[in-house]
């Protein structure tokens, strides 16, 4: 008998490692029904949106890149894009992450998986991957399933960037790629709060919307008034912020800001969320692991890290108020009128010119010049100017411009109507649109590029 | 020679907060040993099915499972399987999903690992493919128990196995407890249901208020207990009433009369009700029917924790 307990003495115990870990919250994951929704709309949906919309006569010019939707299939990516990062991001890190945790308190699991895993550390790493794998699988599939809408309805043609600058198509298809991993940080940064949240709330359905709300405020910031440090130093500010790829030469600086202060958010609450949860006691069932206390304990530290990026951004940049400034609307305004002049020129027909014989130039004030001009509002003037070599007259044209706070503006034609005041221009193949009849454009609120 | 021993618990003590759930704790459970546990809600019972699996450790005493000491959570030795507090499924899962699930996260070949074999133990073969959303308590109790089994365990612990069974389930579970037994494998389980404990258990632990008020084989629980109500039905009613009132240590309830006149219920220990029956043998009445109001078990445990109550 001895002899045979001797043989029989139990081992250790043995932990699951961490890859069996995840592949298993993997499996529990794609089980669910919401899930594979998601998945298959992310996938199919924003083809078909795309291609839909570009088969449309009008377009969602309200949404950046919407109005060149008819003229390439590189646009439905970035208008997939500026919506995902308004509204399914958010949504889809809060369906997918938001309820990682709090299933378990949910389904009366936890000890089973304990039980089964023997490390809560092991759990945390597994759940937090296997999520992260759906959202990225999510991502990919709107990025991917967008472009290919675009593509198969529209073609694969240049695209306008938002200082008027053709891009080739091998540029855009980089540049919508680059912008859509750029937005992988801010997704990154939700995810965590979504961890966070679904550590630290256990089963109240605020850990579900924690992520929605908090890029809900996120959004709400930004249409306010707010001054530029504070606007760059969110977490969702690279949502906007891939805006500035598309110029020439790329606004890289508060799109960098906006990636590192995201990515500084995404370890942040990855690491709170991770010290909540290792703290958790799970022999008393009666309590998830929520409590005022601890919702104190997660949300302060991210306070802190706001206050801290904002102190940064502040000290680091020298541009103070806005961020939006006449200098820079009028060199925006008239960058974009004179790569545009030169595409309509071509559409004309015409001889060509070069954007450095143009010399445009625009004077803009605010208000009718009763307003200092500076700031976003939709009261904004510009007066465009430019010469064509061998005319001694200056052309002239003028726009309205509506400036959000985040930079973007929209430039519409006033007049003359030979150059901007008629959304059509004719040319030899028949009616075309007209590329200065309105116009997006972007003013970078940092001083971080030349030109 | 006495078998070795799965579990081995001496003054074993925890709390949560100010509230005591074990308070020095001693338990031993032989190696193939078949152990209830038994108490009122709130008697500790989950605490103590927890700190086995391993999910929380003691505030003081020593705890040895498998010959191992715990001396810290989620340390329990591998051998050790079961669950507390329900099954822990995952209804988006269908059963054998939810098995494979496990198996892989064991790093086991789900071909190889017997899934199949413990569902057809449990009898839920024909609803393997079903999802567990669907199950009701007792399908999920059955498939938590396939998924104990799948790992091969030398202990299982079980709270509340038998909840939501039917009779047919009920058969299925006492019947692979059993066969577990007997092949070596010490179960520990926690009812409410003395009909289960009497039926499987060779020994039975009576917890109430955290301490252990009695542990032993159930015959010694029933030797130590104290007197029980009996039903007596005879060939002549009166007569035996008569007998039994002039019968010494016999106490007749006569509450029990307005309901069935025909039924005498009487309060007695073993001794004297043997001579109340060997009493009416010699008068000529015949005993139609002689049964326990109560089992003994259940008689043991509201008498055993009524008293532990009524010291606290």
């Amino acid at each position: 008998m001895t002899a045979t307990l001797a043989a029989d003495r139990a081992v250790g115990a043995r932990r699951v490692s961490v890859t069996r870990g995840y592949r298993f919250e993997l499996v529990k994951l794609v089980s669910q029904w919401r899930i594979r929704l998601l998945v298959l709309a992310c996938w199919i949906a924003p083809a078909l949106f795309v291609a839909a919309v570009s088969q449309q006569s009008s377009l969602p010019v309200d949404t950046l890149f919407g109005r060149w939707m008819h003229a390439t299939g590189w646009a439905g990516p970035l208008v997939t894009l500026g919506f995902a990062g308004t509204w399914a991001l958010p949504l889809l890190t809060s369906v997918v992450v938001g309820d990682v945790f709090a299933s378990e308190d949910r389904l009366g699991t936890w000890r089973h998986l304990l039980v089964a895993v023997r490390s809560p550390r092991r759990i945390f790493a597994a759940k937090a991957l296997s999520s992260l794998t759906v959202i990225l699988l999510l991502v990919v599939g709107l990025a991917c399933s967008s472009a290919a809408g675009g593509l198969v309805a529209v073609g694969n043609h240049p695209l306008v960037g938002l200082d008027g600058h053709l891009l080739t198509p091998g540029d855009a298809a980089g540049k919508v790629l680059l912008a859509w991993v750029c937005v992988l940080a801010p997704t990154l940064a939700l995810a965590a709060v979504g961890l966070l949240g679904s550590v630290a709330l256990g089963r109240s359905p605020m850990g579900l919307l924690l992520p929605a709300l908090v890029a809900l405020a996120m959004q709400l910031a930004q249409m306010l008034p707010l001054p530029m440090a504070v606007r760059v130093a969110l977490p969702g500010y690279a949502f906007i912020a891939w805006n500035g790829l598309f110029t020439s030469p790329a606004q890289l600086g508060p799109l960098l800001i906006g990636v590192v202060v995201s990515l500084v958010w995404a370890v942040t609450a990855t690491a709170l969320a991770y010290l909540l949860f290792l703290r958790r006691d799970f022999t008393n069932l009666t309590v998830d692991g929520s409590g005022r206390r601890v919702v104190t304990v997660g949300a302060l530290p991210l306070a802190g890290v706001l206050a801290a990026t904002v102190g940064v951004v502040a000290v680091a940049t020298p541009t103070t108020g806005s961020g939006i400034e006449q200098d820079k609307v009028q060199r925006s305004v008239a960058t974009a009128f004179a790569h545009l002049y030169r595409m309509q020129t071509t559409q004309l027909h015409r001889p060509d010119v070069t954007e450095a014989q143009l010399k445009a130039t625009a004077t803009c004030n605010k208000g009718g010049g009763k307003l200092a001009a500076e700031g976003p509002g939709n009261d904004w003037r510009c007066v465009v100017s430019w010469h064509l070599p061998d005319v001694e007259a200056a052309g002239s044209a003028i726009y309205q411009l509506d400036v959000t706070p985040d930079g973007r503006f929209v430039a519409d034609g006033d007049g003359p109507k030979e150059v901007n005041g008629y959304f059509l221009v004719r040319t030899q193949t028949g009616d075309a649109p007209n590329p200065l009849w309105q116009f997006d454009g972007n003013v970078e609120l940092l001083h971080t590029t030349k030109g | 020679m006495d078998a070795p021993l799965a579990i081995r618990a001496r003054g074993i003590t925890k709390c949560f907060g100010d509230v005591v759930a074990l308070d020095d704790v001693d338990l031993d459970v032989a190696q193939g040993q078949i152990h209830g546990l038994v108490g009122p809600n709130g008697a500790g019972k989950t605490t103590l099915l927890g700190l086995l699996l391993g999910l929380a450790v003691a505030d003081s005493g020593r705890l040895e499972i498998l010959r191992t000491p715990i001396t810290r959570a989620l340390a329990a030795p591998d051998g050790v399987a079961g669950f507390v507090d329900g099954p822990g499924l995952y209804p988006s899962l269908t059963a054998r999903q939810n098995l494979a699930a496990l198996v892989a996260l064991r790093d086991q070949d789900a071909r190889t690992a017997g899934i199949n074999d413990v569902l057809d133990q449990v009898g839920l073969t024909d609803v393997a493919d079903d999802r567990a959303s669907g199950f009701s308590l007792g399908m999920r109790q059955r498939l938590g128990l396939a998924a104990a089994l799948l790992t091969k365990p030398r202990l299982l612990v079980l709270d509340e196995p038998s909840n939501g069974l039917d009779p047919a389930g009920k058969r299925h579970v006492h019947a692979v407890l059993t066969r577990l037994a007997a092949d070596g494998t010490s179960v520990v389980f926690s009812s409410h249901r003395m009909d289960d404990l009497e039926a499987l258990c060779s020994e039975v632990t009576i917890l109430a208020a955290g301490r252990v008020v009695f542990t032993g084989p159930l015959t010694k629980l029933a030797a130590e207990n104290r007197e029980l109500y009996y039903r007596l039905r005879t060939s002549d009613p009166q007569a035996a009433r008569r007998l039994a009132a002039d019968t010494a240590g016999i106490h007749i309830d006569d509450d029990a009369r307005a309901r069935d006149a025909e039924v005498l219920v009487i309060r007695a220990l073993v001794p004297a009700l043997d001579d109340l029956v060997m009493r009416l043998v010699h008068a000529g009445i015949a005993v139609r029917e002689l049964a326990a109001v109560v089992s003994p078990l259940e008689a043991a445990f509201l008498a055993l924790t009524e008293q532990q109550e009524a010291l606290r």
